[in-house]
């Protein structure tokens, strides 16, 4: 797993079991009938109903999102102090309600309009909204560091299952210190959201966004291509060759791919109208979901640069492959920890915004089934990769949101969990994780 | 030894011509309060006692009932068993009381309503759903009755709603399979719309710790009902409507009493329907006199269980006045066969002792709770 941190963008699928043992005839054939099955339920579902199947993969999207933003802190932890912080789901619960008082009695989410009354609605909930997420951000980095250094380091050099069971006592006291009467009450209260939501179908989204998110979209394509030609071709020790491939990992370059190519499908096919057998489907997209799908996007663009352009990244990445030797080398690996957890947190205080944003309700135990699922696709993804965590969470928001559509909603969760063992059982590395480093 | 047993068969021998003295005219008669007046549903327990009160108050001031004065015991029964059990024991063997209003929730109601029933105690719980508040293994309770409509009725309701005023032909419902209540509404609805010509959709469960409800809200779209159930408790009902509403559903909200809450999300369910067993709004005298009496003694408009412990101890005092007696067997049997208009409705009582009365639907209208109809099954 240091490995992959060490190395965030050069990581195969693997498709081996850890020790290359592969697995019995008997399992091999359940697992192949498994997966026809599902392909045929999934393949039929389309088929009967298209229109309906896009609109399940839409809402699975908007959920995958959230859950990778979350996946993304419980993978980093990992990735460094190989510790599973199960308070991460709380520290998400803390940034949404941070959001809430935010929104709800200090009224933040307007703040353009106190300073400058005339302004533009638009601009102002657009920057009220980004104040509000970067408020419950700090809180909630805020919130982990001191966690971390409370409850986690007194414990750095003991073993590890004392620091995970005081993750789950740290859990438990979130959540139940929330739930007192002067804290956040053991109500469920409706959330009021910082902007206001529109829903998008056919023919609201000017062509001209569409296909300018397009040609953006195709310009990021082209690029990566063009940079990973000139990275293959000639010599290895060229100058070009080298520089091709630190271009061809920059963060713009990632933020073009993802962000527009994501946002170049959604906004398509909001725009769709699918006729079958005489019925019309407007598929649509709530504001709601385009904003998760960007914040997320951005926000894992931007660690992505953390970890890997600065010098803080750099740190993290010695000290995920070795703590004792990064400290010789002059690193003060506490305080990289720490701003792990930082960053970690702030990824969950957003996602809670996020949450919270689009489910419109917050409650003290909210972060723990999406903690726990969060957890599940950082598992499925390879625990420790931070692309991994970014795939395996979308997988999770698809797998859920079908197995509710196309089984049965009291399905959903033993489904997304099954997931978890399925993976475990076959490639016990998670998708894009590693076989752990030999160390000597 | 023997000159003791002798004083207590004494004692005991003029504590019951004592008690059966109070029956006479000129005397008092005593009644219990069981509510839950501490732990987490005693604003509940608060409303029902004080429209209890309320209820004593005027009678007492038109005299009394047979022209005796009414005099009472408040218990505090905890909303649980236990607590319930021992202010039961409490109040019939030292307080020598015989007619018990109470309790509030079905849990508590129910171990009441045995003791009720083996010492042949008047019992009527306000608010208790439950059917086997009044109904035991070997069949109806006889002096355990409720002012309450039980759960299933409300769906009962709802469908005829639907289907006779909305004009509904089709319905989805989404309903929690793990919830009883839940449940109970559910099933009856769908059964009573599919017999009344209509056509159920979409039936989809979900389980109580659910929050994304996007996958059966796309199906309920894909399906367009003209209407869509949710018979559940607001925290749930809220992110439903908000998602529902979202998604571009257009059918109309129904819903049960689940919905009557002050945390009801009004701007999601701006249009939505529900079922309930009262509202001030109501234009009858009675209602609106008891409103107002209410708010000038107790500062605040009533809420339903408030009205509903109104009507319990109404019921119990009208039937004491018809049967012109204070036998709980006799009051019992009348309150049986009677019928009593109150705030609630008109009530009668069915073979299982369960109300029979319409129910008024309420919506949810630019933030706003509204009167819209009473509904008779």
């Amino acid at each position: 797993m240091a490995q992959t941190l060490l190395r965030p963008a050069q990581n195969g699928v693997m498709l081996k079991r850890r020790n290359g043992m592969a697995l019995n005839r008997f399992s091999q054939g359940l697992f192949a009938l498994l997966g026809l099955l599902v392909v045929y339920v999934l393949a039929s579902a389309f088929w009967q109903n298209p229109g309906l199947f896009v609109q399940q993969v839409l809402n699975g999207l908007q959920l995958g999102f959230i859950y990778a933003l979350i996946a993304l802190g419980y993978t980093m932890i990992y990735g460094i102090v190989k510790l599973i912080n199960f308070a991460h789901g709380d520290v998400f619960m803390v940034g949404a309600f941070t959001s809430f008082y935010a929104v709800a009695t200090l009224d933040l989410h307007r703040w353009p309009a106190w300073i400058f009354p005339g302004i533009a609605e638009g601009l102002m909930m657009l920057v009220g909204t980004v104040t509000v997420i970067l408020l419950s951000m700090l809180i909630s980095a805020v919130l982990a560091m001191v966690m971390e250094r409370f409850a986690y380091r007194p414990l750095r050099n003991k073993p590890r299952i004392a620091a995970l069971i005081t993750a789950i006592g740290v859990s438990f006291f979130i959540e139940y210190f929330g739930a007192l009467p002067f804290v956040y009450t053991n109500n469920y209260i409706t959330y009021p959201r910082p902007f206001e939501v529109s829903v998008y179908s056919a023919g609201m989204i000017s062509p001209w966004i569409i296909s300018v998110v397009w040609v953006l979209f195709t310009v990021s394509v082209v690029v990566f291509s063009w940079l990973t030609w000139l990275s293959r071709k000639g010599n290895s020790r060229s100058r070009f060759h080298v520089q091709a491939q630190t271009w061809k990992r920059h963060p713009l370059l990632q933020f073009g791919l993802l962000f527009f190519g994501f946002m170049a499908v959604v906004l398509t096919l909001t725009g769709a109208r699918i006729e079958t057998r005489g019925r019309v489907w407007d598929l649509s997209a709530s504001s709601v979901t385009l904003v998760i799908m960007g914040a997320s996007i951005v926000l894992q663009v931007i660690l992505q640069y953390i970890v890997s352009r600065t010098r803080l990244g750099k740190a993290m990445r010695a000290a995920a492959y070795d703590k004792g030797v990064a400290r010789l080398m002059g690193i003060n690996v506490d305080g990289v920890i720490t701003l792990t957890f930082a960053l970690g947190g702030g990824l969950a205080g957003a996602a809670g915004v996020l949450y919270a944003t689009a489910f419109r309700q917050v409650h003290h135990l909210m972060g723990l089934i999406p903690g726990l699922k969060a957890f599940v696709a950082a598992v499925v993804g390879g625990i420790g990769s931070i692309p991994g965590a970014f795939v395996g969470s979308l997988i999770m928001g698809q797998t859920e949101v079908m197995a509710a559509a196309y089984i049965s909603t009291p399905m959903r969760d033993a489904v997304a969990f099954s997931l978890l063992i399925i993976v475990l059982l076959v490639w016990p590395q998670g998708i894009f994780g590693e076989p752990p480093a030999e160390k000597v | 030894m023997r000159s003791r047993m002798f004083l207590m068969l004494a004692l005991v021998v003029s504590m019951l011509v004592l008690s059966a003295c109070g029956g006479g005219r000129g005397g008092t008669i005593k009644i219990a309060i069981l509510a839950p007046l501490s732990g987490d549903v005693a604003t509940f327990g608060e409303s029902t006692r004080d429209g209890i009160l309320l209820a004593i108050e005027e009678w007492n001031e038109k005299g009394g009932v047979n022209g005796n004065k009414i005099e009472y015991v408040i218990a505090d029964s905890q909303c649980n068993a236990e607590a319930a059990v021992s202010a039961a024991n409490k109040v019939i063997d030292q307080d020598g009381v015989k007619f018990i209003i109470g309790e509030v929730c079905s849990s508590a109601s129910i171990p009441v309503s045995e003791i009720a029933t083996a010492k042949q105690i008047f019992q009527i719980s306000p608010t208790s759903t439950n059917p086997a508040v009044t109904v035991g293994e070997q069949g109806t309770k006889p002096t355990v009755f409720r002012a309450c409509f039980i759960d299933p009725f409300q769906g009962k309701v709802a469908a005829k709603f639907a289907l006779d005023n909305l004009g509904a032909q089709t319905a989805a419902v989404f309903l929690d399979q793990g919830n009883d209540y839940v449940r109970g509404l559910a099933e009856v609805f769908i059964a009573e719309f599919e017999a009344g010509g209509g056509r159920v959709v979409v039936r989809e469960t979900y389980t109580g710790e659910d929050r994304d409800f996007s996958a059966i809200v796309t199906k309920a779209k894909d399906a367009n009902p003209d209407v869509l159930y949710l018979p559940d408790y607001y925290s749930t009902v809220n992110l439903i409507a908000a998602q529902a509403k979202e998604r571009g559903v257009t059918a109309a909200l129904l819903g049960g009493d689940g919905w009557d809450s002050a945390d009801l999300d009004r701007e999601a369910l701006d249009g939505g329907f529900f079922t309930n067993h009262f509202s001030d709004q109501d234009t009858r005298p009675i209602v609106q006199d008891f409103v107002s009496k209410y708010a000038a003694k107790f500062g605040s408009p009533p809420d339903a269980l408030a009205a509903l412990a109104y009507d319990a101890a109404n019921i119990l005092f009208q039937g004491m006045d018809k049967a012109n007696s204070t036998d709980p067997v006799v009051v019992a049997k009348t309150v049986a066969s009677g019928t009593f208009d109150v705030v609630s409705g008109r009530i009668t009582y069915d073979a299982n002792h369960n109300p029979v009365k319409a129910a008024v639907i309420l919506q949810v209208k630019d933030g706003a709770v509204n009167y819209i109809d009473t509904v008779s099954p």
